[in-house]
């Protein structure tokens, strides 16, 4: 049975295309057929980090409006071949996107692919609810900042009562927080809120912590996905988020500070 | 204490101001969005009802819902104003 991933946060800038680009790809090289699309209309960016952004020729609204075919649109990943992209159209039109349309496009991907990640909009407008709307799971990725963590917890309160689950009565959405440009340094030094109290504020099933990386800047210029760096943290962060979901037991990383020489030497554990 | 651990100490608070400004926030916004959307309207209605015979302000009303796992309570809270001639 097909599910469909929503990874959402309300702010815009926390990392949504990073994740939804990197756990699609984590979840294809797993051997799971795996779709991924781009709902924010207008500000298409996917394809950039993806790194396949010249090979666009149609897309998500070309699709919903008969114009194009979903095989025609969907772009085979160059690095993976069970990995592919819907990328978002760049009209200006917002009401471009409709329930209806996005409902089917889902039903016909559901029967060729296990996974469907949605990569939602920042802001809480149509491309956002509708990212959002027919999710089976929810990845809440959040910063650990004052901002990013109210507008989290909007989104949560959305899920539960405007996604088709809700309206419809069935079985929630699961949600999920990822934790990202997590710094352990400066939650030691008391500057950011800890893994910790970001649980406690949202409590959520925490699913990883990707640390501050400069891994992600460099994936992003090269257009590949961070997990494909296998020996970064950001992208070894992300290659346990996916275990985690898809059950396998990790033990968290990346939470406590990085040692330095000097700690190595002659820190405690 | 040395100067350095002064700048600890107020560098240590920032975190756990935030946490505690969050928590309050989303407690409150947690609320309101558990409210039943009729909320409002009622409050207005109330009032209405309220101030044909008594001359109370706009804020000197408040409806309270609240939910736990076994009831839900509505709560009716009118502050008289002081010496009120009595009308009825």
């Amino acid at each position: 049975m097909a599910r469909i991933i929503v990874v959402t946060s309300g702010k815009g800038g926390v990392g949504k295309t990073t994740t939804s680009a990197a756990i699609a790809m984590g979840l294809a090289k797993k051997g799971h057929k795996t779709a991924v699309i781009d709902f924010d209309v207008g500000l298409r960016n996917l394809d950039l980090i993806m790194g396949c952004e010249r090979r666009v020729v149609y897309d998500f609204v070309n699709v919903i409006n008969g114009e194009a075919t979903l095989n025609q649109a969907l772009i085979r990943d160059k690095n993976c071949n069970l990995l592919y992209i819907l990328p978002a159209s760049q009209t200006r039109d917002k009401d471009a996107l409709s329930q209806e349309g996005v409902g089917k496009i889902l039903d016909e991907l559901k029967k060729d692919f296990k996974y469907i990640v949605c990569d939602s909009p920042a802001g809480i407008e149509k491309g956002a609810h509708l990212a959002m709307y027919f999710a089976d799971d929810a990845f809440i990725v959040t910063n650990p900042e004052v901002s990013s963590v109210r507008d989290s917890d909007r989104m949560l309160g959305i899920l539960s009562s405007k996604s088709r689950r809700a309206e419809q009565n069935e079985e929630p959405i699961r949600e999920y927080l990822l934790l990202s440009r997590y710094a352990p340094d400066r939650v030691k030094l008391g500057e950011m809120l800890s893994v910790d109290d970001v649980q406690e504020i949202l409590s959520l099933h925490l699913l990883g912590v990707i640390p501050e990386s400069k891994s992600v800047l460099n994936a992003s210029n090269s257009g590949m996905p961070v997990i494909l760096d296998e020996k970064s943290d950001a992208g070894q962060a992300y290659a346990d988020i996916v275990a985690r979901y898809l059950g396998e037991e990790r033990p968290h990383r990346f939470i406590d500070e990085k040692k330095g020489l000097f700690g190595m030497f002659f820190g405690g554990k | 204490m040395s100067l350095l651990d002064y700048f600890r100490i107020s560098k240590a608070s920032s975190a756990s101001l935030a946490k505690e400004r969050l928590q309050i926030l989303v407690a409150h916004e947690r609320s309101s969005r558990n409210q039943p959307s009729y909320l409002p309207q009622l409050q207005k209605e109330l009032l209405e009802v309220i101030r044909k015979y008594i001359n109370v302000d706009q804020d000197a009303i408040s409806v309270n819902f609240e939910q736990n796992d076994t009831q839900e309570t509505l709560e009716l809270n009118i502050v008289l104003p002081d010496h009120q001639p009595k009308t009825f």
